[in-house]
């Protein structure tokens, strides 16, 4: 099973003079357990398409097909949706009630389940997300740190157990710390529960760490799909519509105009080092 | 569920009415409310209507968004209507039919009652529509500002008035993406009772009003990082001034009360 995106576009203000085309003729699928990455400038559409993902929005021509479930259609976009779990960007439009454990709780709530398997899947949930049930639970959302707040609000969808977890810029506004541990925590929750992962964000960085395939959006179109490689490959054409290919991967460009042989797969942190540690042991 | 919202309906246009000192139209607005309430008979009414016309026609404002204004009052006006009809007993009988009976008294309080309210609100959307939020509270300041020697604290009011505008588009646009949230978190706003819709608002309410108290203490923050004191020798950016027009506009209105005063008392005086 997959999410099917099919020539999805969708027109702001439509008929009217302020017209605005945000998505032009989108098409890709997600498949099973895959981590997809979404990356475009401010104002590329990337919000707007993840939207339509779980039919929050409604595409103005096009289809999204959530298992089969059509998301056009009223009575299969609620199972649909319930496949989808979306987080989004501040926790501070999520987080409502008295504590924690409640709050977490709405999710599964919504999907009327026993109590038991209420209270169960959300203390689960915490506990994956890091945050101790018995301590953290029993608080109140506001009382909690911004790093703490953001795991709640993710603990909030995964206690859903959603098929598909979808993510908007869930690092912005965190220092270097904090986004490498909720990318840490995004990988590790993807292996515990076998869910696809669905990234939006303007860094390549962190998209190149984890994602294992990249959609690049730019004014609404797709200009790329496909593996890291082959979209790094292309870097001048990722520069021209205003995106940076990864820091590890500039490095190793520029030591290569100095006569370093380095192998043009690299593109992480992790395989940068990796390679320089094996080239400074055959010195 | 919130696009509809619109508030301070202001039409932008360039027309005599809109480039008038808010302050004369404020003052000229409490004016036309007066002789709306000295109106007691049709002709004085057409006298208002002929006034209500041609500062329609001078803001070029189109007559739907006066039609527009009408609108909430869709209720309350055949309620009032009826009310006045079947209660005001009065005067002479002029038809009767099982408990229902209709006095002269009661037909003449009905139709000015509707037209009076009518006219009031057209006349007051009429000011909203041509005057911007931002310059109606700085005129209200200014016009308030007197009372200042009484402690009355016009600046901060204005100052008040002008954040909370300033503020609805920022808490729409919130609502929306909260609702969109606990919406992906399988919420459910219309299915249920009142009860039970009233209590699916809480998980939007929430988080609405504790990021509205974050916004004001970030405000507040950075008001008086820059050195906000409140109004004391605070000078202002446009400052407000009169024109001829605004005499002219004065006039005018002065004219169409004393006309109504006028009319009221011959007509009376030729009727007896």
């Amino acid at each position: 099973m997959s999410i099917v995106v099919e020539e999805l576009s969708y027109t702001y203000m439509q008929n009217t003079s302020s017209a605005f085309n945000a998505l032009r003729n989108v098409s890709f699928t997600v498949n099973d357990g895959e981590f997809v990455g979404i990356i475009g400038h401010t104002g590329s559409g990337k919000s707007t398409l993840i939207q339509q993902l779980n039919g929050l929005m409604h595409p103005t021509s096009g289809r999204v097909i959530v298992d089969g479930y059509d998301m056009n259609d009223k009575k299969q976009r609620v199972k649909g949706r319930a496949l989808i779990g979306m987080v989004f960007q501040y926790p501070d439009y999520q987080l409502f009630d008295s504590t924690v454990l409640s709050d977490v709780s709405f999710g599964p709530r919504n999907l009327s389940l026993s109590e038991e398997e209420i209270t169960a899947r959300s203390r689960e949930a915490l506990h994956l997300v890091g945050l101790d049930p018995d301590e953290i639970g029993e608080k109140s959302p506001f009382e909690l740190s911004g790093g703490q707040k953001r795991r709640a609000a993710l603990a909030g969808i995964i206690a859903m157990k959603p098929k598909y977890l979808v993510l908007d810029e869930p690092m912005a506004g965190l220092d270097p710390g904090g986004r490498r541990d909720i990318l840490a925590l995004i990988d590790s929750l993807r292996s515990e529960l076998g869910c696809a992962v669905i990234m939006v964000s303007h860094s390549m960085d962190d998209i190149a760490k984890s994602a294992e395939r990249i959609i690049v959006l730019n004014n609404g179109e797709v200009k790329q799909i496909g593996t890291p490689d082959e979209v790094f490959a292309h870097a001048e054409a990722l520069s021209e519509i205003g995106l940076d290919v990864p820091k590890p991967m500039m490095l190793a460009a520029l030591m290569r105009e100095r006569g370093v042989d380095v192998p043009e797969s690299i593109y992480t942190e992790e395989s940068f080092i990796s390679w320089f540690e094996e080239a400074v042991r055959n010195v | 569920m919130f696009n509809d919202i619109t508030l301070g309906q202001y039409l932008p246009g360039d027309s005599v009415v809109h480039r008038l000192d808010p302050r004369t139209k404020l003052a000229l607005m409490v004016a036309y409310i007066v002789a709306i309430f000295l109106v007691k008979d049709m002709a004085s009414f057409v006298l208002v209507a002929i006034f209500l016309v041609s500062v329609t026609l001078a803001a070029k404002i189109p007559i739907r968004y006066l039609v527009k204004a009408l609108k909430p009052m869709r209720i309350i006006l055949p309620f009032m209507f009826f009310f006045n009809l079947l209660l005001v007993r009065k005067g002479e009988l002029l038809f009767s039919w099982w408990i229902i009976k209709i006095y002269d008294e009661g037909l003449y309080n009905a139709f000015f009652v509707v037209l009076r309210l009518a006219f009031l609100v057209v006349g007051t959307s009429l000011l909203t529509l041509t005057t911007t939020p931002i310059a109606l509270t700085d005129g209200l300041e200014k016009i308030l500002s007197p009372l200042k020697i009484v402690k009355f604290p016009a600046h901060e009011l204005a100052m008040m008035m002008t954040i909370a505008l300033r503020f609805i588009p920022t808490l729409v646009e919130e609502a929306d993406k909260i609702k969109k949230a606990q919406l992906a978190r399988g919420a459910d706003f219309e299915s249920g009772n009142v009860f039970k819709r009233a209590k699916a608002m809480l998980p939007i309410l929430i988080p609405l009003i504790v990021n509205s108290f974050r916004h004001a203490n970030e405000l507040a923050m950075a008001m008086e990082s820059r050195c906000y004191h409140g109004g004391e020798g605070r000078t202002k950016m446009r400052v407000l001034r009169f024109h001829i027009s605004d005499l002219v506009a004065a006039l005018v209105t002065a004219a169409l009360i004393a006309a109504v005063v006028l009319v009221q008392k011959y007509l009376l005086v030729l009727f007896l």
